[in-house]
């Protein structure tokens, strides 16, 4: 599903979260949102699911306009950073929590809904571990079944918020590589949302690098890489001699109207 | 700004309720409150000013009435003051050692709480009732403990007996030990470690159990009644004395001697309020037991 | 003193010597518990052993007591479950939502541990009686609502209303914190998921409240099971009808039958204990499912 958003506006009272934003995702793309904490670009995440109400804009899911839709009725597949799994229910009961509320008319047969359950524990290679709950799995794990939950639905658009922030360095290597087969296999358009510059060069297709509520670029990540367009782009991505992205913790926030956001979305 | 919302449905948050069902909940529980909670403390001063000021005052001047604020005052004091002292004993204990048998020992200090008032009074008639043999030599020496002041300031213990240790138990676990292993290595006594760094940090948890273990002892009804025998200016509290007048039908002085114990009831709640407002990071109460 | 002593740098304490105070605490808490808890209530135990089984069955087994147990036990229930939902509601709208004037609600809440049980007997009892003489405040409530054909002052619902208002807050009590630790983002995946609102308040954050509302439930079904003060000006007390257990000991007490309270107040205290035993094993329950979630 392609998704266009046309001058997308949103504060927090006089300060700016997001300023006037214009990005089009094309369908099936792997697109990664890249910035400091602060810079919006959760904001805009939260946006596109409905779930951040906005000041004005538009957003476009393929035909369909989907600004005045509400959150349930976007259809798309949510995946939070510390995952959100329901902890009273079973990993297979989680997975299919989508399926089962929905109006009867729509909702599939018992059997099916059990049967697409355990078809997308396999997707994630989680097969056989339905019966245990959030609490009995590791972190790699429960993000996994984040994931099967968000696709039950079969999602316009796949947005996931710091996808591998709540891991550590080896999981989220391995993840990382299978979050991008994954995207391969099932083509769904994907959004997600990172600080960690060489997540986002290594896996998307296209990086959005945002600041204080604007885009600073859009481009593939080689031309990120080779041309920067902006000071801020250049020093957020900097290399280091080895040819290494800088490991180093993003840019502080510079202006005080980031400083300002910073602390309303940290607040 | 030029690209105002052109949106006709107003954004619904994924975490909140429709306005009509907001404002339907909002309205029931103003209206449940007042009708439920208020109404029967406006009664109270209501039917305690029905007789103009004068009656009022009068009714509260009566020796009898006097003789009750005046015991009540006593037994409420003596009470609170014991179970302060156990309730800080009891947190120490709890918050500062591992021993066998700590969480039935929580279970049983939390005991009163779960038996009748009632019943709580009836324990000390069991003993000190003149049926018994302790009752008999008590009499024979003309030590009275039922329907006297010692029995009336044990059941009132009885009665509030968790309520500070309650407060301070969790306080002080959720407080550590680190500060007072500190001091004592800065050559502290076991005394100075208490006066100059542990009770500095549980003075506002400390106050709030005082002061809810004082408005249940200054309020006991069930449990002084029976082993009051509600001998007027002699063994009768603000609460019996209450009950006592309210029988023979003087409502104006009943709910005169009432409208007090409810001012203290306002009071209390007032200074919990402040207490949880100014110093809640500090109560145990509020964190969730 | 020529030397300072260094005591714990000579001979290195275990963390229970280091820490003063474990004796006299000790001592003082069991001693004061055994003499004030403890020991009364085992004259009580003791009592009732004297009396027999066959002995407390007889004092029982009269309709006066039956039906006084029933009425406790009974209408507690209904006061519980009453303020299970009512309560729900209110700390729901507490934790939720802004208004002017929640702060005093908030403090008014707990206006019914604060008030003692006898203001709050007689204040309900002119508040929903209907006065035969006339009385400035009396029959506020009595009045309309009989002609709306309800009874409410000596009627067992009298009983239910005051047992009500005596345990309200704890079912409000007990689920304000916990409400307010629930993060928003479960019920944020809920609606990605296509959850409506009421789908997601019933099947996420009520099952997260559960074990809190059945202890606050459990703690407001006790305080309304063993309540005397406030229940026994508005009940009117007629044998059989609206007399509640705690009265009948305190009558039985008042006409020195002496065997006759201890009967009705052993059975009370086997129940009560019952319930704080099932209190204390939902609590322990809470508490290992928080941590497992942790």
């Amino acid at each position: 599903m392609q998704i266009s958003i046309r001058q997308l506006s949103k504060s927090y009272g006089s300060v700016a979260a997001l300023n006037a934003i214009d990005l089009d995702i094309a369908s099936g793309e792997l697109l990664a949102l890249l910035g400091p904490s602060g810079s919006g670009k959760t904001t805009l995440l939260r946006a596109i699911a409905g779930l951040e109400p906005i000041n004005g804009g538009r957003i476009q899911f393929g035909d369909i306009d989907a600004t005045e839709l509400s959150v349930q009725e976007r259809r798309v597949g949510f995946v939070f950073q510390h995952y959100a799994l329901f902890k009273h229910m079973s990993v297979l009961d989680n997975i299919t929590f989508g399926l089962r509320v929905r109006k009867r008319k729509y909702r599939p047969a018992r059997e099916e809904i059990r049967r697409r359950g355990e078809e997308l524990l396999k997707l994630v290679q989680l097969g056989g571990l339905e019966a245990r709950y959030p609490n009995q799995l590791s972190g790699g794990q429960r993000q996994r079944v984040a994931l099967a939950r968000a696709l039950a639905i079969e999602p316009r658009v796949l947005l996931l918020d710091e996808p591998f922030g709540a891991l550590d360095a080896k999981v989220r290597k391995e993840l990382r590589v299978w979050l991008r087969q994954l995207h391969d296999e099932t083509g769904y358009t994907t959004v997600f949302v990172t600080h960690d510059q060489e997540e986002a060069l290594e896996l998307a297709d296209r990086v959005v690098v945002m600041n204080a509520g604007s885009i600073e670029q859009v481009d593939t990540p080689e031309a990120i890489l080779r041309r920067p367009a902006t000071r801020f782009v250049a020093e957020f991505v900097e290399r280091d001699a080895a040819g290494h992205y800088t490991a180093a913790h993003p840019p502080h926030p510079r202006t005080v109207h980031e400083r300002v956001a910073h602390a309303v979305r940290v607040g | 700004m030029s690209t105002m919302a052109t949106t006709h449905r107003p954004f619904r948050s994924a975490t909140a309720e429709p306005l009509s069902v907001r404002w339907l909940l909002i309205g029931f529980t103003f209206a449940f409150l007042i009708v439920f909670l208020l109404l029967p403390l406006i009664v109270v001063f209501v039917q305690a000013f029905a007789g103009g000021i004068k009656a009022y005052f009068a009714a509260l001047a009566d020796p009898d009435s006097l003789s009750a604020i005046w015991l009540t005052l006593k037994t409420a004091a003596i009470a609170v003051l014991l179970n302060t002292l156990f309730g800080v004993a009891a947190a120490w204990l709890v918050a500062k050692f591992e021993f066998r048998g700590k969480d039935f020992l929580i279970t049983l200090i939390d005991l009163p709480f779960s038996v009748s008032p009632v019943i709580s009074g009836m324990v000390f008639v069991l003993i000190f009732g003149a049926q018994t043999w302790l009752g008999g030599w008590l009499i024979d020496h003309d030590i009275r403990i039922i329907f006297a002041q010692t029995g009336l300031v044990l059941a009132t213990v009885f009665v509030t007996f968790p309520f500070v240790a309650r407060e301070l138990i969790p306080l002080m676990q959720a407080q550590g030990s680190d500060e007072e292993y500190a001091a004592l290595s800065l050559g502290a006594s076991g005394w100075q470690t208490f006066w100059l760094v542990t009770l500095p940090n549980i003075r506002w948890g400390l106050l709030y159990g005082i002061l809810l273990c004082n408005a249940r002892a200054m309020g006991e009804f069930g449990a002084v009644s029976v082993v009051s025998g509600k001998i007027r200016g002699a063994s009768n509290t603000m609460p019996l004395h209450v009950e006592v007048l309210y029988q023979d039908n003087k409502m104006v002085a009943a709910f005169a001697v009432a409208s007090l114990l409810a001012l203290l009831a306002l009071l209390t709640l007032g200074l919990k309020t402040f207490l949880e407002w100014r110093h809640g990071d500090e109560l145990a109460a509020l964190r969730g037991r | 003193m020529g030397t300072i002593a260094i005591p714990h740098l000579t001979r290195a304490p275990s963390r229970r010597r280091a820490m003063p105070g474990f004796g006299l605490t000790l001592g003082f808490t069991l001693s004061y518990l055994s003499l004030i808890v403890l020991i009364p209530l085992a004259a009580l135990a003791f009592n009732a052993a004297g009396l027999g089984v066959g002995g407390i069955w007889k004092v029982l087994n009269t309709s006066q007591v039956i039906n006084a147990l029933k009425l406790s036990f009974g209408g507690a229930l209904v006061a519980a479950a009453i303020n299970a939902v009512f309560g729900s509601l209110i700390a729901w709208t507490f934790v939720r939502y802004d208004f002017p004037g929640k702060r005093a609600l908030q403090a008014m809440i707990d206006l019914p541990f604060a008030l003692p049980t006898a203001v709050a007997g007689i204040a309900l009892t002119a508040l929903y009686s209907v006065p035969t003489v006339p009385s400035p405040a009396q029959g506020w409530l009595g009045v309309p609502l009989e002609a709306l054909g309800v009874k409410v002052a000596y009627t067992q619902l009298g009983v239910i209303v005051a047992m009500t208002f005596i345990s309200l807050p704890f079912v409000v009590r007990t689920l304000e914190p916990v409400l307010e630790q629930i993060d928003r983002q479960y019920e944020e995946a809920a609606a990605t998921l296509g959850a409506t609102r009421w789908q997601a308040v019933s099947r996420i954050v009520f099952p997260a409240l559960q074990p809190a509302l059945l202890t606050g439930t459990a703690l407001a079904f006790a305080r309304a099971v063993g309540e005397y003060g406030s229940i026994i000006f508005i009940a009117g007390n007629l044998p059989n009808l609206t007399q509640i257990a705690p009265l009948l000991i305190a009558i039985n007490l008042d006409q020195h039958e002496i065997g006759a309270a201890t009967a009705i107040a052993a059975a009370m205290l086997a129940l009560s204990f019952a319930i704080l035993f099932a209190i204390n094993l939902l609590q322990a329950w809470v508490r290992r499912s928080e941590r497992k979630s942790a």
